[in-house]
């Protein structure tokens, strides 16, 4: 069965299925964030002291638990991963496949960089026994960082589907496949807002 | 070769190839857009060294929260408008915004209420 108007907008709403459904996608995703970072502020001020007490010590800021600038260089990564998959979509519109490859490469290699950094964050906290169960803070930390990483692992697997066996389709319908890339931006550029949201938030707050 | 090189390196071989194949969008336009990323690649990136700065000047928790969310829905708006090409585009996706938006403050609003009614803060009693 063909899915219609993957290639021309629908005469009735003026774009494709695909961007609409990628839209409605993204509204739940907002409705999700949304939900987190309300539970965020609840616990926050309902919370006697914040950070407050974990592992024998008293924290009275976040950036004394959390390594404010890793968070910014990931702050940084996630960005720049949002530039390159834009251009790889540009270069697509400008036909230029091999140079959609590279910036598709470079995307995927800064979203792992991305995760390495978390990684590096993640493993620092358990070494000195921050665990989530530590504390609201460092359970509120990890439910949201650890749920926006899952999204950065979907984006990782999706965009390497692009990148490998997806792009056969640029020699059988190069429009289709452009647009394709632009609702995988549209997802990835979500996720690059929702952590120029939970950055500040949780690291500077 | 830097990268701003690289990109017009990239964009003038492609306009050749695109004249070739008559695409829908001129290479100019594309260009044009790409001129755009760049800028705002580039704004981004300030705004997240002065998202840094300004909470080493250790303000008080509400001007600190303002600043900083002034800064983030800047950005994000930054990033929806022209990375997600929401400038220019159908009626339909704001609606669909829209209505998200009117849930998610709603969604906003219960939580604060239960924060308030937690706290022993009454309404219509």
């Amino acid at each position: 069965m063909e899915i219609p108007y993957t290639v021309q907008p629908r005469p009735d709403t003026g774009v494709t299925n695909s961007k609409v459904g990628i839209w409605l996608f993204l509204a739940s995703e907002i409705m999700l964030f949304g939900g987190l970072f309300s539970a965020y502020v609840f616990l926050r001020l309902g919370a006697p002291e914040w950070p407050g007490s974990m592992a024998g010590h008293d924290y009275t800021s976040a950036s004394e638990i959390l390594s404010v600038p890793l968070a910014a260089l990931n702050t940084v990564i996630l960005i720049a991963s949002s530039m390159t998959i834009v251009m790889a979509w540009a270069s697509l519109m400008l036909k230029n496949f091999s140079r959609y490859k590279m910036y598709m490469g470079i995307t995927i290699a800064l979203s792992f960089g991305f995760l390495l950094v978390k990684g590096f964050e993640y493993a620092s906290k358990f070494e000195h026994g921050l665990f989530p169960s530590e504390s609201t803070f460092l359970g509120i930390y990890f439910v949201l960082t650890g749920i926006h990483a899952v999204h950065v692992i979907g984006g990782i697997v999706v965009n390497s589907y692009f990148l490998g066996p997806g792009s056969k389709m640029w020699k059988t319908n190069p429009q289709q496949f452009t647009n394709r890339i632009e609702i995988a931006g549209l997802y990835w550029h979500f996720v690059d807002i929702v952590w120029i949201f939970l950055f500040p938030t949780i690291y500077l707050l | 070769m830097s990268e701003s090189h690289a990109v017009e390196d990239a964009l003038q071989h492609s306009e050749e190839r695109f004249a070739e194949q008559g695409a829908e969008h001129s290479a100019e336009e594309v260009r044009k857009h790409v001129r755009t990323y760049l800028f705002i690649f580039g704004t981004l990136l300030v705004l997240t060294v002065v998202t840094v700065a300004v909470s080493y000047l250790h303000l008080s928790i509400v001007p600190a929260l303002i600043v900083a969310l002034l800064i983030a829905f800047f950005k994000g708006g930054l990033v929806a408008r022209h990375f997600m090409h929401l400038v220019g585009e159908k009626p339909l996706i704001f609606q669909f915004l829209i209505l998200t938006v009117v849930f998610v403050v709603f969604m906003f609003i219960l939580f604060i209420w239960a924060l308030l009614d937690q706290q022993g803060v009454r309404y219509g009693t």
